[in-house]
């Protein structure tokens, strides 16, 4: 698993001295970086961008570290297979959840207290499926037919979607979380 | 000719509109003079706007400073001097700034002229921001991020869109009428460089309609979220800053050409869209967090 710390990135690879994400050009050097660093990423793989030495995030950058690097990633097909943000905090989940809403994106956040969330445009049964995956840690879609009393197959389309969006993680019958950190 | 422009003894974004329409009866390049010599008060917004008076004249205009001293240290100390004598021919006696002091400035004025501006905005409000968010407003940590959000994207709206320089100015209140008594941050951010209408008219996702005007442009960005910009997360900003006024029942209007819109709340007794006022340039937007009512 690949973790590049964003504040890092900020200050050293972009030599912006700052300790927040505000602006647009700051997002896309940022970005630009990011992106740099993710092109060295095998097939499958897991990168965790860590956010946990940046102060606040505003909505411009927002969209040019979060969106845009989503977008660009699935444009382009491009690995790695998942991105997971880490360190995220009050500060920055208003922007993040506002781009992701306004783009139709989504993606799995870890918060600084260990919690993981899934934020964005998602369904509320894309929710509670991922919530149930990343409360097992792997799971078939039988399994969670049972407990959501629903179709296996119905059941099976969520997981699917979920990993087509990069959410969760597959492994033959078994979908599983991305990037827990250990 | 010279003509004199009476600034109104209270100046805030009501009466401000007094000095357009005395403004708008000049030509451009007329000699003016800034008369604020009975100026009493004036809020973010009308300091902001005065500098902004200055910048969209051809002719160096003149100032008279008021006449009461305490305003004009208090002017002082807000940093409208350190502008004003770049920009008018101040007449009268200035004291020297010794620093804001004042607990109840959250952001002296402040020019707006590239990015690293918007990140020493930023940098500057983020600590005091946090104790007048929870101290004053009583409002939830959250909301402290909010207001330094829209800050930055409104700062921003100058160096994406103006095509030159702005200021900002941010301030805390004891609101006696409208509120009840309540405090409340006040961010007032103006420019004058091409304005809504303009900006848009650059761009194809300009609205093809033959009811275009400034008020429709206003609209086009702010109910919209319609950039100049063709891709898809632009105009954001203004959306994001809808949001979280909305969030903490604020106010939230913008001002450009001949039209202002804005978001109203239930507290004051403005209009949500007005058109036809006196032509002004650029964009003149104005943020009004209240405290929280105890339930």
């Amino acid at each position: 698993m690949m973790r590049i710390d964003v504040g890092s990135v900020l200050r050293h690879s972009a030599n912006l001295p700052y300790g927040d994400l505000v602006t647009r050009s700051t997002g896309a050097a940022v970005r630009r970086c990011i992106e740099a660093e993710l092109a060295g990423l095998g097939e499958d793989d897991v990168a965790t961008l860590d956010f946990t030495h940046i102060g606040m995030m505003d909505y411009s950058c927002a969209d040019e570290v979060v969106a845009k690097l989503l977008l660009d990633l699935a444009r382009r097909g491009a690995r790695p297979s998942s991105l997971v943000f880490h360190g995220i905090t009050d500060a920055h989940l208003e922007a993040i959840e506002d781009v992701l809403l306004h783009h139709g994106l989504a993606l799995v956040v870890h918060f600084a207290d260990g919690a993981a969330r899934l934020v964005g445009a998602v369904s509320e049964e894309e929710r509670i499926i991922w919530q149930l995956v990343h409360t097992r840690g792997g799971v078939q879609a039988e399994d969670l037919a049972a407990e959501r009393d629903r179709a296996a197959d119905e059941v099976l389309l969520v997981l699917e979607a979920l990993y087509d969006r990069r959410l969760l993680r597959r492994d033959g019958f078994t979908f599983a979380p991305i990037g827990v950190v250990s | 000719m010279t003509a004199v422009i009476t600034v109104p003894a209270s100046l805030d974004d009501t009466t401000f509109e007094l000095v357009f329409e005395q403004l708008a009866a000049q030509p451009a390049d007329a000699k003016v003079i800034v008369d604020a010599r009975h100026c009493t008060w004036a809020s973010p917004y009308g300091l902001v706007n005065l500098l902004t008076l200055a910048q969209s004249r051809t002719e160096r205009p003149t100032f008279l400073i008021p006449e009461d001293q305490d305003k004009v240290t208090y002017w002082a100390r807000a940093g409208f001097f350190k502008f004003a004598t770049e920009l008018y021919d101040v007449q009268g006696t200035i004291p020297r700034p010794r620093g804001s002091g004042d607990s109840d400035v959250l952001l002296d004025l402040t020019q707006i002229t590239k990015s690293d501006d918007v990140h020493d905005v930023v940098e500057r409000v983020k600590d005091k921001v946090t104790q007048i968010i929870i101290n004053k407003l009583h409002l939830a940590a959250r909301a402290t991020m909010g207001i330094t959000m829209a800050l930055s994207e409104s700062c921003q709206n100058i160096i994406e869109h103006a095509g030159r320089g702005g200021w900002v100015m941010a301030q805390t209140y004891q609101y006696r009428k409208r509120l009840g008594g309540r405090h409340a941050i006040v961010i007032a951010v103006s420019d004058a460089g091409v304005g809504f209408r303009r900006s848009l008219e650059s761009s194809p996702r300009r609205p093809m309609t033959d009811r275009w005007s400034d008020g429709f442009a206003l609209e086009t960005a702010f109910v919209s979220g319609v950039s100049r910009f063709p891709e898809p997360g632009r105009g954001q900003g203004l959306k994001g800053i809808r949001g979280y006024v909305n969030r903490w029942d604020g106010k939230f209007t913008v001002r450009s050409g001949t039209a202002r819109i804005g978001m109203i709340p239930t507290w004051d007794d403005d209009v949500p869209r007005a058109d036809g006022l006196a032509p002004f340039p650029g964009a003149q937007l104005q943020i009004t967090i209240p405290e929280k009512v105890a339930a």
